[in-house]
């Protein structure tokens, strides 16, 4: 088979199940938004729906300060739902975040990233402030009410759930997918939470530009 | 000079954690001469330690503890971010890059064995200082 000059991070097959993964997750999008305007009468309560991903939430964050969608307008932002108790995945995606949001250099301001957890009970702003300081971007991590959490969850399309562990604790299955807005707070692109700083980089510069 | 074949760990590393983060991840490769299975780890820097897999269902990121990984003979087993790991639970203090920790792993056949792990820094994707991006992304299932 004839090889293609393929990005030696990004081995073809990874990239053409990330090219189906996104093409599933549009098509899932397209599919919601198209039941979500055609089963829900519109101008009902907050129903009125721009994009199938983002809308209104109303959060704190990691310095007790409110935090709405309407602070993500004028910005790109990468938006990330996760837990501080995870110790695998989620600072993995953070790191790369914060990593991708350095190399973009003089753009770097261009670029939010935030952090909304699903586990608002035990990531209060106190400890999301000290989780996300550790990373080298300034990182805004959102907190709130356990409904506040469930409607931004839900504007985002993110699933999650509490898995009780025989031991009385609990892990948090989530949905892990980055999701870039643009600076109208429109729902943009992708990126898988194992995305590279360098992936995540290449493809915000020709999203910015 | 007869030479009894031993359990062998290698790379056995863990990232720093972020700020007062409870929970942290080691990972290993480990590999024994005869069959084995690892049923169970312990250190002092942490209140628990158990066995977890992380997966991925469609877009979907769970985490489940692991009852005990299975050694085939003379094959590596690696505990790698993405797939299994050495979760530590209710973390002492934070895990700093640059120091190390002493872990314990618990073999059926082989026993107690005893291993360093050396914590990289919150970047690393693998031991030895590798940065995050310098690594193959995580196999995908
Ligand atoms: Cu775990």
């Amino acid at each position: 088979m004839a090889s293609r000059p393929a990005n030696p991070r990004t081995p073809p097959r990874f990239a053409l199940v990330a090219i189906v993964f996104a093409g599933v997750l549009v098509i899932a999008a397209g599919v919601l938004l198209a039941l979500a305007l055609r089963e829900t009468p519109r101008g009902a309560a907050g129903t009125a729906l721009a994009s199938a991903i983002g809308g209104q939430f109303q959060l704190i964050d990691q310095n007790g300060k409110p935090f709405s969608d309407a602070n993500l307008k004028g910005k790109w932002h990468l938006i990330f739902f996760g837990y501080t108790h995870c110790p695998d995945a989620c600072p993995t995606a953070l790191n790369e975040m914060s990593l991708a949001l350095d190399r973009l250099g003089i753009k770097r301001d261009e670029v939010g990233v935030v952090f909304i957890t699903v586990d608002p009970e035990r990531d209060t702003p106190d400890v999301l402030k000290s989780y996300v300081q550790s990373f080298d971007a300034p990182i805004v991590a959102l907190t709130g009410s356990p409904e506040a959490v469930a409607q931004a969850a839900k504007a985002y399309r993110v699933f999650y759930a509490k898995h009780p562990r025989a031991d009385g604790d609990y892990d948090m299955d989530h949905s892990a997918v980055i999701y870039v807005m643009n600076p109208e707070g429109r729902f943009t692109a992708t990126f898988t939470p194992d995305s590279s700083a360098d992936a995540i980089v290449q493809r915000l510069q020709k999203l910015i530009s | 000079m007869a030479q009894t074949a031993q359990v062998e760990i290698k790379d056995a590393w863990a990232r720093a954690t972020p700020g007062k983060a409870e929970n942290g991840a080691a990972y290993l490769t480990i590999q024994s001469p005869v069959a084995d299975r690892l049923v169970g780890v312990f250190s002092p820097v942490a209140k628990k330690a158990g066995l977890h897999t992380m997966t991925m269902e469609g877009s979907v990121m769970k985490m489940r503890p692991l009852g005990g990984v299975d050694l085939p003979a003379n094959q590596p087993v690696a505990l790698k971010p993405g797939g299994m790991h050495i979760m530590l639970e209710g973390l002492n203090e934070p895990l700093q890059a640059g120091k190390s920790f002493p872990l314990t792993l618990n073999l059926e056949k082989a026993g107690q064995k005893q291993v360093e792990v050396t914590v990289e820094k919150a970047g690393a994707a693998g031991p030895g200082g590798q940065a995050g991006t310098d690594m193959p992304m995580p196999a995908k299932r």
